[in-house]
């Protein structure tokens, strides 16, 4: 693998560690910061998180955190990579409980799982298939493409080719987003054995 | 397609993960963070922990586990494996309060389970549902048969009747705000005889979230069974996990020769 400075960025909510553990499991060294220093020397960043979209923007925002993530993301064109609410945020706008802005790297809004018709129960919990739409070197020799997902929301882009892959819960969702230099996966890849550390090994050997 | 799980249950006590037969005798297996990196490798889908130690005091007792770094409580044990376990990792035994699933989900477990103090004190339920959503709170449930063939909750590690019915308890459970109920079957525990699936059946078709079979696993198409007749998403055993190589890769392979939808 290539020598690649990643930062895990910590912003209060949650799963930092269970990223960090995988990243370990493949011997590259990473830091968790919420620094922006830190932030700005990165090669790789991955934005996790597990809670609500108005919380995760609102933690964001008070650490200083959208406008550098905005000059290193969309000026410097780092290598992101947001997973499961980290993924949401990079919506316009997030439709959990209010309307809220999101960082926008990402036409599109946030918005409820419908199981009206299917009456299947929220949140989406558990192992389910890709289903590949376009190529993604995030899935380069990945095998088999089941992953774990726990959502009620999802990002719903306003232009479908920055789908990459769906899955099917009920409704046909965004599972995975690819725009230039910024990715997003709604599954756990720390959570998916090893089809998801070479997700993330994958998006390490991007440069 | 939503898969179905297999999950292995591994029954800690001091420290040590030990087989258990009618949640009365128990067997020393050995080391846990071993475990964890066989069935990291062989394709489970999720692991429980369960700290059955009736005293916590993990240093007092003989250990077999002294190759390996010394673990002196659970959350440290389950900050170890969780340094190591790439599925989502559940944590029960002994929890009382909020408190002590914060240690818990500090150590890096996703969800806690929940059995006796959520009995005995129902709003633990939705209070932990609120701060920690739904997603991550596991109500388990252990049953055993009374000689009238009616069937009831029991609670301190099987010792202590409670008078209720596991349907109307799992329905309570989940309006109060449980992800999910793991169901495990006193009388079947250990016995590798079979699941209890009328008890299973009775249970899933009462509640809509997933229901987890646990109890009394003795080949692989009792698996099948728990899938198959007693309609639960996922399944679990302790014991038949532990003393084969592979096993729940074996495991998983006749569940999909059986036509059930498991990743593999």
């Amino acid at each position: 693998m290539k020598k690649q400075s990643v930062v895990i960025i910590d912003y209060g909510m949650g799963n930092v560690g269970s990223v960090k553990n995988a990243l370990d499991f493949l011997h590259v060294e990473s830091a968790t910061s919420k620094d922006k220093g830190v932030i700005k020397k990165a090669s790789h960043l991955i934005l996790p998180g597990v809670g609500a979209f108005a919380e995760g923007m609102r933690r964001l925002r008070e650490r200083g955190l959208v406008e550098t993530l905005k000059e290193e993301v969309l000026g410097n064109k780092k290598l992101f990579l947001g997973v499961c609410l980290g993924m949401q945020l990079l919506a316009e706008v997030g439709e959990e409980d209010e309307i809220n802005k999101g960082l926008g790297f990402i036409k599109g809004r946030v918005v409820k799982l419908d199981t009206k018709s299917s009456k299947l129960p929220l949140p989406h919990i558990g192992w389910n298939d890709l289903i590949m739409v376009r190529d993604n070197p995030l899935f380069k020799d990945v095998s088999p493409l089941i992953f774990y997902f726990v959502h009620s929301y999802y990002l719903k882009p306003k232009t479908e080719s920055v789908i990459t892959a769906y899955c099917d819960y009920g409704i046909k969702f965004a599972a995975s987003v690819w725009k230039n230099n910024i990715f997003g996966a709604q599954f756990h890849p720390e959570r998916s054995q090893m089809s998801g550390i070479k997700v993330y090994e994958n998006f390490l050997n991007i440069s | 397609m939503l898969k179905k799980r297999l999950i292995p249950c591994m029954l800690l006590q001091n420290g040590q993960i030990v087989k258990s037969i009618g949640f009365s005798d128990y067997q020393i297996i050995g080391n846990p963070k071993i475990a964890i990196k066989f069935f990291n490798a062989w394709s489970v889908d999720e692991i429980i922990f369960l700290d059955i130690s009736r005293e916590k005091e993990y240093t007092k007792r003989i250990r077999t586990d002294y190759n390996f770094k010394m673990l002196y409580s659970f959350a440290e044990i389950v900050l170890e494996c969780a340094k190591i376990c790439f599925v989502p990792l559940t944590a029960g035994g002994g929890i009382k309060t909020i408190d002590d699933m914060l240690v818990l989900f500090k150590s890096g477990v996703d969800k806690v389970c929940i059995n006796t103090y959520a009995a005995k004190t129902p709003n633990l339920i939705t209070e932990s549902a609120r701060k920690f959503g739904s997603q991550a709170i596991v109500v388990s449930i252990d049953v055993k048969k009374k000689s009238n063939g009616k069937y009831e909750v029991f609670i301190a590690g099987g010792s202590e009747s409670t008078g209720l019915d596991p349907v109307n308890w799992a329905v309570k459970a989940q309006k109060l705000g449980a992800g999910e109920i793991f169901l495990n079957s006193i009388d079947k525990d250990g016995s590798l005889s079979g699941y209890d699936l009328g008890l299973i059946k009775s249970v899933t078709s009462a509640v809509n979230i997933p229901v987890i079979a646990c109890g009394g696993v003795g080949k692989w198409q009792d698996l099948v069974d728990g899938i198959k007749i007693g309609n639960a998403i996922a399944v679990s055993a302790a014991n038949i996990f532990h003393f084969t190589e592979q096993s729940t890769k074996h495991a998983k392979k006749y569940m999909v020769d059986s036509g059930i939808d498991v990743r593999i």
